[in-house]
């Protein structure tokens, strides 16, 4: 009946198949292991590690990823490649330390060398992997429901702006500013408020309504309702998708965090409650969700018991 | 005022708890003159059910008298002072559900609806007093009840019949009417009926009303078989005799041509084998049901004939004979009871003198005594079939 899916995309960013810094790591990548795997005991040897045949299969494995972090940065740039290689760092530093602890004193040059250069190889790749990441992340949102009414009542009942808080849980205002356009404001995470101005982009009564948030939006953000009849007179689907343009950044994980809780549970939510207010003319409360079907309220929940006066007094207010 | 609280597995008690309020538009508030103990309660009870919270109002088949309507109720429809029977689903006569008479599986009235949606794939409506999953909306084992859209649920009785006579249209007899009415009876038809408890009994005689040649009670439990063989029914005692055979052998070798599974999850049976085996994998949770009565009813049924299953299931169950099933082209009917569109015309039935639902009742007790109630109904001492409280 509610069918919801959200779909994250951290944005591809084309821009790294030219990156002279990623290309440059991926051919590093590439050079370092064929080595590795072509002759693993000269790499270790001269390497100073020794070459007994742990040494000689540590340096084939570490062979086979450097290729294969080799490949995705030169194949399919993406910034996820390169924290691979910081990822891949960490553990070569990891087995150069444990080498340098239990040496034997043959070539330790050579291993403090090798160090040394790892070093600097990995404080390259923690600069690549910051500055390539993409800072945004768009998320999109979608459900859809089935009311009784004919697609023009339904789109009557949505294009009242207004009357959206009564049924989208994390709206608290939202009002016509001008012939299309709207100004929103919102509920975000650690009690903030967002406010945006949008504008509607497609209006066509019975059919759809689409909206756009115009620049200087904390969150750009756009959205979209169809109205489809059902067939054989079972009234009029509602397919809605919601488009989130998300910071980058510890604000905007935190922000998918936020919405990852359950981000497709928040819209399906919305969305039944739009059906009982057009059907049955309100949200409908029980004593152990009196606020309503709101998915991150659910559990645990007030009792199954009447409120008393102070609760009743907070859920009415 | 008092309730009957959930309390843990296996408790209940009686505690007082704020009245009822209008939360809602359409909302009525019942000062509850009758109220009773549902074997669906003991599911509850057992803690067989999930999504119970310590403290809930436990209650879904209750009665009693208007005294405060809230300002969206339509007052042609019902107003204060009016005397009414709660059915047990809340329906909402909108959504396309409620408009196809499928009440228990209103899509607006339970705020639960996407935990229900996760157990069950789709919604089901909001109950009375029976869990968070149906909605988490306080239940009528109470002095005072809310009743959540009141122009649309409640029946109105305007005729002196007594509480007894009423009370069960809130669940008990359309749930076991509409068990009789799901096997489509036609002329010779002979219906089996497992489970001898209340709902059970108002199969029976719905099977009667409708039209069955023979209606055979299936139980162990004696008294409840002397019930029902008081009014005329055949009765098999399946902790003494093969059910199989017993049918076979009343039937003339057919089997009964409807079968009405009236138990549901908690099922006792003679074969102590599959008995221990389904309380090893409930008690594991690796099936949540013990669905033997089911198991037996489709296996009997003759080829081409009804399961109708009213006994509630609340998961998963464990070999179900599929093959039996399909190969023999049964057909299996279910449902939570859309009492809504059963109320009235049980009403007429009840007028006319073709029901008796007073016929069950073996316990009055006061509201305070309800856990007593629940324990003489739970371990069926005192010869108890069911208990009506009163607030």
């Amino acid at each position: 009946m509610i069918n919801g899916t959200v779909t994250v995309h951290p944005r591809a960013d084309s821009s790294l198949r030219h990156d002279p810094v990623t290309r440059g790591l991926g051919w590093v990548s590439a050079a370092l292991g064929v080595v590795q795997l072509l002759a693993p005991a000269r790499f270790a040897r001269n390497l100073g590690v020794g070459d007994a045949p742990r040494h000689r299969l540590t340096s084939t494995l570490v062979g086979i990823r450097e290729l294969g972090v080799a490949g995705g940065l030169l194949g399919l740039p993406h910034p996820a490649w390169l924290w691979a290689r910081v990822g891949g760092d960490a553990m070569d530093l990891s087995l150069l330390v444990r080498a340098l602890h239990d040496h034997d004193g043959r070539g330790l040059s050579r291993t403090v060398a090798g160090t040394a250069a790892t070093v600097a190889i990995t404080l390259t790749d923690l600069y690549a992997a910051v500055t390539r990441t993409t800072r945004r992340t768009s998320m999109e949102l979608r459900s859809t429901t089935t009311v009784t009414g004919t697609p023009d009542e339904v789109y009557r009942f949505w294009s009242r702006l207004d009357r959206l808080p009564t049924f989208m849980a994390h709206l608290e205002d939202v009002r016509m500013t001008g012939e299309r356009r709207s100004h929103w404001r919102a509920a975000a995470p650690f009690g903030r408020d967002v406010e945006w101005d949008a504008e509607t982009t497609q209006d066509v009564p019975g059919e759809r309504i689409a909206w756009r948030s115009l620049d200087g939006a904390d969150v750009p953000n756009s959205g979209e309702v169809r109205f489809v009849p059902a067939p054989g007179g079972r009234g009029t689907e509602l397919h809605v998708t919601l488009t989130y343009d998300l910071p980058g950044g510890a604000v905007g994980k935190a922000v998918t965090k936020y919405f990852g809780e359950e981000p497709a549970q928040q819209l399906d939510d919305d969305l039944r409650r739009f059906k009982q207010v057009f059907e049955v003319g309100e949200v409908v409360r029980s004593d152990g969700a009196p606020h309503g079907k709101r998915a991150r309220k659910e559990f645990p929940q007030h009792p199954a018991r009447p409120l008393d006066d102070d609760e009743r007094k907070e859920v009415l207010a | 005022m008092k309730a009957n609280c959930w309390i843990s597995p296996n408790t209940v008690e009686v505690t007082d708890v704020p009245d009822p309020t209008i939360l809602n538009s359409r909302d009525a508030i019942v000062r509850i003159s009758s109220t009773a103990i549902c074997g669906s309660d003991l599911h509850l009870l057992d803690g067989y059910v999930p999504t119970m919270q310590k403290g809930d109002v436990l209650g879904h088949e209750f009665m009693g008298e208007v005294v405060e309507v809230g300002p969206g109720v339509d007052r042609d429809k019902l107003r204060v002072g009016d005397r009414v029977v709660v059915p047990f689903p809340i329906g909402c006569g909108a959504c396309s559900a409620c408009r196809n008479e499928l009440w228990s599986c209103c899509e607006n009235t339970n705020p639960n609806a996407g935990v229900a949606e996760k157990m069950f794939g789709h919604p089901v409506a909001g109950i009375y007093g029976y869990s968070h999953l149906t909605g988490g909306f306080a239940g009528g084992q109470a002095e005072y009840a809310r009743v959540v859209l009141a122009d649309v649920n409640p029946l109105k009785i305007e005729s002196d019949l007594t509480d007894e006579q009423v009370l069960f249209l809130s669940d008990i007899l359309p749930t076991g009417y509409m068990g009789a009415d799901m096997c489509e009876i036609t002329d010779g038809d002979v219906v089996a009926v497992w489970g001898a408890g209340p709902v059970g009994q108002f199969a029976m005689d719905s099977a009667r009303v409708l039209g069955a040649a023979m209606v055979i009670a299936i139980d162990d439990v004696p008294y409840r078989l002397e019930m029902a063989a008081s009014q005329g029914y055949r009765t098999i005692d399946f902790s003494d005799t093969d059910v199989r055979s017993a049918l076979l052998e009343l039937t003339g070798g057919r089997g009964p041509d409807k079968c009405i599974d009236a138990v549901g999850l908690e099922a006792t049976h003679g074969a102590a084998h599959v008995e221990l085996y389904d309380r090893v994998k409930q008690a594991v949770r690796s099936e949540t049901d013990r669905p033997h009565a089911l198991r037996q009813a489709i296996t009997s049924c003759r080829s081409g004939g009804i399961v109708s299953v009213i006994g509630v299931y609340g998961g998963f169950v464990d070999k179900f004979p599929a093959g039996s099933w399909m190969n023999r082209s049964v057909t299996l009917k279910t449902g939570q009871c859309h009492v809504q569109r059963y109320m009235r015309p049980l009403l007429e039935r009840i007028e006319a003198g073709q029901l008796d639902p007073t016929r069950v009742i073996t316990h009055r007790l006061p509201l305070v005594e309800a856990p007593r109630g629940y324990d003489i109904f739970k371990h069926k001492q005192d010869r108890c079939e069911k208990v009506v409280l009163k607030p």
